[in-house]
């Protein structure tokens, strides 16, 4: 850490960590208290058009730009050079997988966002919490679409698996490489703060449908049978989100 | 033999007049909120009509319920598990607020703050979706009363394949109320589709519920459920459904759309059933054959078998003999007047209903019974009804037209019976015997139908709930509990305030021991 300036202990150490702790304890938080708003707030009722494509095509998509993060970021270099992969070879596979999730997650977006926008009826749904975390989204996107496309695929090629992962593992085994991630293009620094700022805000939007995915639902039995028990009463003041009266805003 | 009890409803079709009270008291309790505004856990549909949401019951198109795979096992219509999880981005099934009809409201502000003047100012019609001014073209009950006449009437599903019996011509038109509310099945489809398993049907009385806490809006219910009795509140995000008035059932009271009934044509009552012949009940191959499926589930209260049987798995004692005494079980069974409502959904829905007589067609031929046997004579209405037999049978039998004409034989029966002990009339000879029943059994059924008041009418036993004062009274004490302060059991003269064995706060006022 040694060199560091104080912004970029800021920026590149206290962010995440502070990101982190909003992320688990605003978790607890919501789990405990607003079970009743935990939700994946679909439109479709309101308009089904639109979704049919941008829904399923943007999903999918962000299943393969996640799982091309766990390769990229959680992998260390050495273990796929371990089992044979030169860093040419991966750089073609990350630029072409890379170009297919981007494609489909701009695709997607711009469906969805258009229509979260312009489609009255879905912009009414459309809370303040979830403005913050699209806009986040989208300079996520767009931050990590760049390099995929003009320095990976069209460009010469950006190494991040020896400036950005090694940082973003090292924050998890407590020696952040700060000089790491500080001398990696902006384009880079800007795609990993907004994605720190947007697990700070994960706990309070509607992504937290995401820890919901219901995949317990192939093995379950198909009739679900509950004894009827007494409920205990809510705490005072911690039942949370509840049916609203009419005449109060969303 | 696992014998579990259920709270069912049996509506007499004979007697509503449409006049929707059920669905404005129900909406009063339960769905005057935002978001709910297009909700009916109640509602009431005219048939011939294409219902609530539009087309609802053709589940070609929709998908609800179950149906049988090519080995003959039960399977949900929409597919199999994996293939509902891999399109819940976009559930193909679902309907849009459009089948239901954007819920508007008016901007009445309009009206009243109108300055004074010679023009008279009007109420714009408002979305209450987006708060923007809207043009109505749908919504529910659009088709009451055959209002927009074939073209609206010709699109119910359940017209389809009935051909030439049935006439939408204004003179020949017929057409009968359906009250609706959630079919709180034996074999709900509705929490077989649910992924975050967050619907589930009480094991004590069968009510099919939505636990708001655990459902994550993934919406298949809505489209699992071939009535679309399950809907989505726009606001939370979260399915809600009728919930058959559970507090009040648990109090012993009768649903709210029965309680406020005008025409008096519910009744609630338990039955008992084997829920292992559930499975096999629903997967049985001919779909015709699925109205006396559901018939062999039930369990008859008043064998001494089941009885014992029962009281061995818990079931308490006032229950079984409320379900003795249910209203449901009778029409249902007994008499077997009571029919399920689309039965070929293969949910073995819970709310049954005895079908309409109608006024006779064709009045030549009824007006003529020369040359017939007596009992013809009496029944040769039937065969002239107004509204088809078919129809019914596409409503409440998988389309075999036998069951609905031998219910509406036995209601003429009944009528035939008290017409001649009113007028002194001879009864004619086997009258009884032609609807399958004896004269004792008809006059028991014109009691039920005609006579029955409120307790005979509900039969509700109250939800055993001693437990539940005392989880209230450990939860107070957790959370109230300081030193020296509340506890939960008599303290010797020591404290303040004690907490008695109901649960409630006492001030111990005795003089205190001791110093």
């Amino acid at each position: 850490m040694n060199g560091a300036s104080g912004w970029q202990i800021l920026l590149w150490v206290a962010l995440p960590y502070l990101a982190l702790g909003v992320f688990v304890v605003g978790h607890v938080w919501r789990w405990r208290y607003d079970q009743f708003g935990w939700t994946s707030r679909s439109t479709q009722l309101q308009e089904r058009r639109l979704l049919k494509w941008g829904s399923p095509v943007f999903h999918y998509g962000t299943f393969a730009a996640i799982g091309g993060h766990v390769i990229g970021v959680l992998i260390p270099e050495s273990w796929t050079r371990a089992i044979g992969i030169p860093e040419d070879v991966y750089r073609w596979f990350s630029a072409g997988a890379g170009t297919l999730a981007a494609a489909a997650i701009i695709v997607g977006v711009v469906i969805l966002a258009g229509r979260r926008l312009l489609v009255p009826r879905v912009r009414a749904t459309t809370s303040p919490v979830d403005y913050v975390a699209l806009i986040l989204l989208l300079v996520i996107i767009v931050t990590g679409i760049v390099p995929t496309l003009f320095v990976n695929l069209l460009g010469h090629g950006y190494d991040y698996r020896v400036s950005v992962a090694p940082w973003f593992r090292g924050l998890f085994s407590g020696s952040p490489s700060v000089t790491a991630i500080a001398t990696a293009p902006v384009v880079y620094q800007v795609h990993a703060a907004c994605a720190w700022l947007i697990w700070a805000v994960w706990p309070f939007s509607r992504l937290v449908h995401a820890w919901s995915a219901p995949l317990w639902y192939l093995w379950r039995p198909y009739i679900v049978y509950r004894r009827r028990v007494a409920a205990r009463p809510a705490e005072p003041g911690t039942s949370g989100r509840r049916w609203r009266r009419i005449g109060v805003p969303y | 033999m696992r014998v579990m009890a259920q709270v069912a409803m049996v509506m007499n079709l004979d007697k509503c007049i449409g006049c929707h009270t059920c669905s404005v008291t129900c909406k009063q309790t339960w769905t005057n909120r935002p978001g709910t505004e297009y909700v009916y856990f109640n509602n009431v549909e005219t048939k011939p009509g294409t219902g609530y949401p539009r087309r609802y019951s053709d589940q070609e198109q929709w998908k609800g319920g179950w149906t049988l795979d090519r080995k003959g096992r039960l399977q949900l219509k929409s597919g199999s598990r994996l293939k509902r999880l891999l399109s819940i981005f976009y559930n193909p099934d679902l309907p849009s607020i459009d089948d239901y009809g954007d819920p508007w409201t008016y901007d009445y502000q309009t009206l009243i703050q109108a300055p004074p003047g010679t023009l008279t100012p009007s109420a714009h019609s408002v979305s209450a979706l987006t708060g923007r001014d809207m043009k109505v073209t749908w919504g529910s009950n659009w088709d009451d009363d055959l209002a927009g006449g074939p073209d609206h009437t010709a699109a119910d599903p359940d017209l389809a394949g009935l051909g030439d019996h049935v006439k939408l011509a204004y003179e020949q038109a017929f057409m009968f109320y359906l009250p609706r509310i959630c079919e709180h099945c034996l074999n709900p489809s509705c929490v077989a589709s649910c992924p975050s398993g967050a619907m589930y049907k009480r094991e004590e009385d069968g009510i099919v519920l939505v636990d708001q806490d655990r459902c994550r809006g993934w919406r298949f219910c809505v489209s699992g459920c071939p009535y679309k009795k399950v809907y989505f509140n726009h606001r939370t995000g979260k399915a809600e459904k009728c919930t058959l008035c559970f507090p009040r059932i648990e109090a012993g009271q009768p649903t709210i759309c029965s309680e406020t009934c005008v025409g008096r044509l519910r009744y609630l009552g338990l039955v008992l059933y084997d829920a292992d012949k559930v499975l096999s009940a629903a997967a049985t191959p001919d779909e015709r054959d699925l109205y006396r499926a559901q018939l062999s589930v039930l369990l008859d209260p008043g064998d001494p078998e089941v009885a014992a049987e029962a009281a061995r798995q818990g079931i308490p004692a006032d229950w079984l003999e409320a379900a003795r005494r249910s209203p449901a079980y009778a029409l249902i069974a007994r008499h077997r007047v009571a029919l399920p409502f689309h039965p070929e959904y293969r949910t073995l829905p819970m709310v049954w209903y005895i079908p309409p007589l109608s006024p006779v067609a064709d009045t030549v031929a009824a007006a003529t019974p020369d040359g017939r046997a007596p009992e013809d004579q009496v029944f040769a209405a039937i065969e002239a009804l107004r509204i088809p037999a078919e129809y019914l049978a596409s409503l409440f039998t998988a389309g075999d037209p036998a069951p609905v004409r031998r219910v509406l034989r036995t209601l003429t029966a009944v009528r035939t019976l008290m017409r001649a002990g009113q007028l002194g009339l001879d009864v004619p000879d086997g009258l009884a015997e032609s609807a399958g029943a004896t004269e004792a059994d008809l006059e028991d059924l014109y009691r039920l139908l005609a006579v029955a008041k409120y307790d005979e009418r509900y039969v509700i036993p109250p939800a055993h709930a001693e437990d539940a004062g005392r989880l209230a009274a450990q939860h107070e004490q957790l959370f109230c509990s300081q030193p020296g302060g509340v506890d939960s059991f008599h303290p010797p003269g020591g404290r303040q305030r004690f907490r008695d064995d109901d649960g409630r706060l006492h001030l111990d006022l005795s003089p205190r021991s001791g110093s």
